[in-house]
């Protein structure tokens, strides 16, 4: 578990990228932050490992405040996908992705195998290791991005727009994978997005940030999309929000729509809108029997 | 120079082979073997100096304004100025022309160091330290690597630059080739070309020759440079003359 508790953030010039944030974030989960441009959400996930220190409060992974860890090693436990990749352009594909185990001193054939074995985890050709990353297309390089992240199965992994500088159908191809990847590995997972589909597409638990750093909201999807907090979460929801709550229930598989039930349920005692609640309990009963045996 | 012109006067021819040959082991082996070592040593101590000073310009971009200004003012001071000065220190030795040209190239290698390393893309450098790559690790291993290309590139600038200026240190005798143009420009009776274009060929060929050695050199050492170039195209078509591997290697997402 990674615990935010009173985390400020103020740069020298008086800009405050994050606001006295209290947030817990639970082992072995997808949660995503989101919100504008602006709004702290990579500063807040950078805290993480240190590559930004809070200026108030403390930041702790399991109990351990984080600055009491040497940042390198720090680094090294924990995954980290950037945006565009950030891959390094001198190295082969199958180097970048043993990056971490050689950081770690593992021999080189050991982390090779491993590296290999990544590759072949997260769907890459291993006709494509000894090739460069720029001879691989974006969507090949955010690959080679999660493989690298995963290298030395940390515990966490911090990803940050991992998948915004692909095109819309490769990116839904890599959510999709990606979804399927942590169901087996189960890692704790913070997941950084401007993106409120992706957000609702991936989130066990979403934040949502407002300009300033302050968070504004923190539920599970259907939560969000049932009871926005206030008008800036209705807002950054969008019109589109029925529709995308229909999307979210479709989506939903059989573990996690009993509790998207009680939800659609929720929404429905609500009653703002009867048409739409019936819908979505219709596409929860659609996506799982045993569900719609439990709300009758 | 009108020397060449002298001579052509007398009638004689422009080369006179005999000479070449009487004096290739000679004096133009000689003076051809002070030029390469004139040529290369000021680049490898420049090399050495604007590493470290390039690096801190780097860091701290405050500086950089303040060593660029005095490495261009150094190069605008004229090369014999220099070497006059110099003579005070060293007596007159290779150092005193060494030291001089060596000045020289930090006009050119540190701003390739400081261009060079502002090449790097933020994004790597982000994923370096986020990887927990420590700061000298990450500056040997990420930075230096991917600076490379600039840097050698300011490396070729530099040693071609090099090895035509060395010949000025002929006027304080010590001048590689340069030696021999002087020769031809004082030889009794108005001058003798022949030993001047001696000087100009070897010095054109040596500098052709320094730039293509580095060149392959820089290919040798960045092979990931030519393999973002062009390769990708063929990667492509071979991916779809073999649909399978392609599927593998995208996924089902493409």
């Amino acid at each position: 578990m990674i615990t935010f508790a009173g985390v400020t953030k103020r740069y020298p010039d008086g800009t405050v990228a994050v606001d006295h944030l209290d947030l817990e974030i639970p082992a072995g989960r997808i949660t995503v932050l989101v919100g504008p441009s602006g709004c702290g959400k990579t500063t807040t996930l950078r805290m993480i490992n240190r590559m930004v220190e809070p200026t108030e409060g403390t930041v702790t992974v399991d109990g351990r405040d984080v600055r009491g860890v040497d940042p390198a090693t720090l680094r090294r436990g924990i995954g980290y996908v950037i945006q565009q990749a950030g891959l390094f352009p001198h190295r082969t594909i199958v180097d970048n992705i043993a990056t971490v185990p050689y950081l770690l001193g593992w021999d080189k054939k050991k982390a090779r195998a491993r590296a290999y074995e990544l590759m072949e985890r997260v769907g890459l050709d291993p006709a494509l290791a000894r090739r460069y990353p720029a001879q691989l297309s974006g969507g090949q390089q955010q690959r080679v991005g999660v493989a690298r992240a995963l290298a030395a199965d940390p515990p966490i992994m911090l990803m940050d727009e991992p998948f915004s500088a692909v095109d819309p159908i490769v990116r839904a191809g890599l959510q999709e994978e990606f979804l399927r990847l942590q169901r087996d590995l189960e890692k704790t997972i913070v997941f950084v997005t401007h993106d409120i589909d992706e957000a609702v597409k991936l989130g066990h638990r979403i934040a949502v940030f407002q300009v300033g750093g302050v968070l504004a909201q923190y539920a599970t999807p259907d939560e969000l999309l049932a009871r926005p907090a206030d008008d800036f979460v209705t807002d950054f929801l969008g019109g589109e929000r029925g529709i995308r709550r229909l999307r979210f229930f479709k989506e939903l598989d059989a573990e996690e729509s009993a509790g998207a039930a009680d939800g659609g349920g929720a929404a429905a005692r609500a009653g703002s809108d009867g048409s739409e609640s019936d819908r979505a309990g219709d596409a929860a009963a659609e996506g799982d029997g045993r569900t719609a045996a439990a709300e009758r | 120079m009108s020397a060449p012109s002298a001579a052509a006067a007398d009638g004689e021819p422009l080369i006179r082979w005999d000479w070449i040959g009487r004096n290739l082991d000679g004096v133009i082996a000689e003076a051809f073997r002070e030029h390469l070592v004139l040529s290369f040593t000021p680049v490898l101590l420049g090399l050495l100096i604007a590493l470290p000073l390039g690096l801190a310009c780097a860091r701290w971009s405050r500086l950089y304004p303040v060593v660029l200004a005095a490495t261009s003012v150094l190069y605008a001071v004229p090369a014999i100025g220099l070497f006059v000065i110099f003579v005070a220190f060293t007596r007159l030795t290779y150092a005193t022309v060494i030291v001089p040209l060596a000045l020289y190239t930090l006009s050119v290698l540190v701003p390739a160091v400081v261009d060079g390393l502002r090449s790097v893309p933020g994004h790597v450098r982000q994923a370096a330290e986020a990887m927990g790559y420590r700061p000298l690790r990450r500056l040997l291993r990420v930075e230096l690597p991917l600076a490379l290309p600039v840097v050698m590139a300011g490396l070729r600038v530099a040693t071609v630059a090099n090895i035509s200026l060395v010949s000025v240190g002929a006027l304080i005798g010590i001048g590689g080739l340069g030696q021999l143009m002087v020769t031809g420009m004082k030889w009794p009776g108005g001058g003798f070309a022949t030993p001047i274009i001696v000087a100009i060929v070897l010095i054109i060929l040596l500098a052709l020759a320094a730039d293509l050695l580095l060149l392959l050199v820089q290919r040798l050492l960045t092979p990931w440079e030519r393999a973002g170039r062009g390769r990708r195209g063929r990667a492509a078509a071979r991916e779809a003359a073999a649909p399978g591997r392609a599927a593998a290697g995208e996924g089902g997402a493409a």
